[in-house]
């Protein structure tokens, strides 16, 4: 947390006021960067949330995120105007070439920000909800949620590259100009942004510890280890299933409206199946059932991630594979189970001794 | 104006619609002194018929231990008063108010039904208090939950209940670390948190050894009277110690039911059980 703050603070300072040539200064390239991998980490937590702590390994999370995304999107569209290639003040540059005549009716509204804002909370939850109410209603556990949500973020992302769906087709949505009639592309409000991401993962984890210490998260402990038991003690497990898997899809979608202003891009790959498990590795490699941990993991693949790119762009793959296969094999716990266990050992130590 | 006159009619001040009025589950009604009735109840799995016409009623503050053979169908029972399977015909009530087989399994334990089952199961990554504290009876929604503080009293509930169960020493441990008997021990625990009418225990002595078996016995023996504890065992030295009346099943339905010294001696109980000896008496 208090990592957090600092970094929250320190890189924005350091890129506005420190001089482009002084040894301290942060570059945006280097501040936008961190500022995904802060909503790779908020994804990351909220895949925690339910696969750590309920249990539910969650194949489909990209969804929820991708969903925020388009949300973001769609604001960010409308606020082009008529500054597109076609120049269009009535309608996205897609739609244009389209031969589209009017605006969709699900892209009404989405010129308000709040209204904006509301839809990034309401859509990926609303998703959970219903998809959660059928399958926890029916017991779907195990193996057979994780392919239920592969198969969910599959159908969504053939839906989403399609040019009838109204959302851009495979090129997406991008070509953004300004947010909250700030330009993206100026150095303040990229560090508005990104001290909206430090705010918004202080945030989440906080609701999230929240939640976890609460008697509520020490039934969702109980849920993932002893699901009958939990039952016949008199807890409603899909209730508990349904509201924590709605509460982690909404913060999935938070993450995602904080993450495309600053990549500039939202496109159905988000929805890939691929990216979802990506997610679930994150997790394995930080240490599951930690909060801190799914953070950690977060920003430590992403940047292994494009280190990696950048100095071995025909072997990062297998690096980043054998990161893997090296966490599975030697560390259960993950990356902070191993610097626990560390702790522990050396705080014992001496005691050991005398 | 026969329209105003209606709505008036439709909506006087004292009208409290249907709708409006809080559901309250109705009340556990034991008045006729029997607390559990099964009657009629078949189930079947495929084509074989595990629990066949079977009858049952336990009283208000009954121990009842139920035997049988392999395959009798005891844990099916067990499942179909819990919720977890429901039979394909027969009824069954708890009390005279509360139709066991429109609940669900979460309704029926916050009606009063705690199950023990035949394996140990706690929360194993939770410690000792945690998992008394889970069971604890109270609002168990969603929201109450997220929100809920141990008050004193329910702290005090909880070491009450650690001190019954002998786990004094152990009420920060997690439950994974504890042995066999004191997981059965705590799961028992946890059924008393829930403040049960009826507990349904199955197996609890299995695995334990002599000293806990007997302090197992002492506590079930104990607890009825003031709720009724239904006992499925193999172990019939156990059955022996605690049994008051014994109910024997055999292929679905009872066989037999009565004291224990009358039903040892009832000839269709010992061509059951001597049957399966001779049984294994051919193999061998």
């Amino acid at each position: 947390m208090g990592i957090l703050l600092a970094v929250g603070i320190l890189v924005p300072l350091l890129n506005l006021t420190v001089s482009t040539a002084h040894p301290l200064h942060v570059s945006t390239y280097t501040m936008t960067l961190l500022g995904k991998y802060l909503c790779y980490a908020l994804l990351a937590m909220a895949v925690d949330m339910v696969w750590g702590y309920l249990g539910i390994l969650s194949l489909g999370h990209g969804v929820f995120f991708a969903l925020g995304g388009y949300v973001m999107g769609m604001y960010l569209m409308r606020q082009i105007g008529d500054r597109g290639v076609y120049g269009n003040a009535l309608l996205p540059d897609f739609m244009v070439f389209l031969n589209w005549k009017g605006l969709p009716w699900f892209w009404h509204g989405f010129d308000g920000f709040w209204f904006a804002m509301l839809m990034v909370l309401v859509v990926p939850g609303l998703l959970a909800l219903v998809f959660g109410w059928f399958a926890f209603r029916s017991r779907v556990t195990g193996v057979y949620l994780s392919i239920m949500t592969q198969a969910l973020t599959y159908a969504l992302m053939l839906a989403f590259f399609r040019n009838e769906m109204g959302f851009g087709g495979n090129n997406g949505l991008t070509d953004f100009k300004d947010i909250l009639g700030f330009s993206l592309q100026s150095d303040h409000t990229r560090a508005g942004l990104y001290v909206a991401s430090v705010i918004a993962l202080a945030l989440g984890y906080t609701s999230c510890r929240w939640i976890t210490t609460s008697r509520l998260g020490k039934l969702a402990t109980a849920i993932r280890d002893q699901e009958d038991r939990a039952r016949f003690i008199g807890y409603r497990v899909e209730d508990a299933k349904l509201w924590i898997f709605t509460f982690s899809a909404i913060l999935a979608g938070i993450a995602g409206a904080l993450y495309v202003p600053q990549v500039g891009i939202i496109n159905p790959t988000e929805f890939a199946p691929l990216a979802s498990i990506e997610i679930v590795i994150w997790v394995a490699v930080g240490g599951r059932a930690t909060l801190y941990g799914a953070v950690v993991g977060a920003v430590i693949i992403n940047y292994a991630k494009s280190f990696l790119t950048a100095a071995f762009p025909d072997a990062w793959l297998f690096g980043l594979g054998a990161l893997f296969v090296m966490v599975t094999l030697f560390l259960p716990h993950g990356l902070v189970g191993m610097a626990r266990h560390t702790y522990f050992s050396r705080k014992r130590a001496p005691h050991a001794g005398t | 104006m026969p329209a105003l006159e209606k709505i008036r009619a439709f909506w006087p001040r004292d009208r409290v619609f249907d709708f409006l009025i809080p559901e309250s589950p109705p009340e556990l009604d034991v008045t006729h002194g029997v607390i559990l009735y099964l009657e009629g109840i078949t189930v079947s799995f495929g084509g074989f018929k595990a629990i066949d016409h079977l009858s049952l009623y336990i009283d208000d503050g009954e121990l009842r231990c139920i035997i049988g053979p392999n395959g009798a169908g005891k844990t099916t029972i067990m499942d179909i008063i819990t919720g977890k399977t429901r039979p394909d015909a027969g009824s069954a009530w708890f009390g005279q108010h509360l139709n066991l087989l429109k609940m669900s399994e979460p309704e029926i334990a916050r009606a009063g039904i705690g199950r023990k089952f035949q394996k140990p199961t706690v929360f194993e990554n939770h410690s000792v208090a945690d998992n008394l504290e889970l069971a604890m009876a109270g609002d168990k929604r969603i929201w109450p939950i997220l929100m809920a503080k141990p008050s004193p009293t329910q702290q005090d509930q909880i070491e009450a209940i650690v001190e019954t169960i002998g786990l004094k020493t152990k009420i920060k441990a997690p439950a994974g670390a504890l042995s066999h008997g004191q997981k059965q021990w705590l799961e028992i625990g946890m059924l008393l948190m829930q403040n049960p009418k009826l507990l349904l225990v199955d197996e609890p002595v299995a695995g334990m050894t002599q000293q806990e078996t007997e302090r197992t016995a002492e506590l079930l023996i104990s607890l009825a009277g003031t709720r009724s504890v239904v006992v499925v065992e193999h172990d019939m030295d156990f059955v022996r110690s605690i049994a008051r009346k014994v109910t024997v099943l055999h292929q679905g339905s009872v066989l037999a039911e009565g004291r224990m010294d009358e039903v040892q001696n009832n000839q269709a109980v010992i061509e059951v059980y001597l049957g399966e000896e001779k049984c294994s008496a051919l193999k061998n």
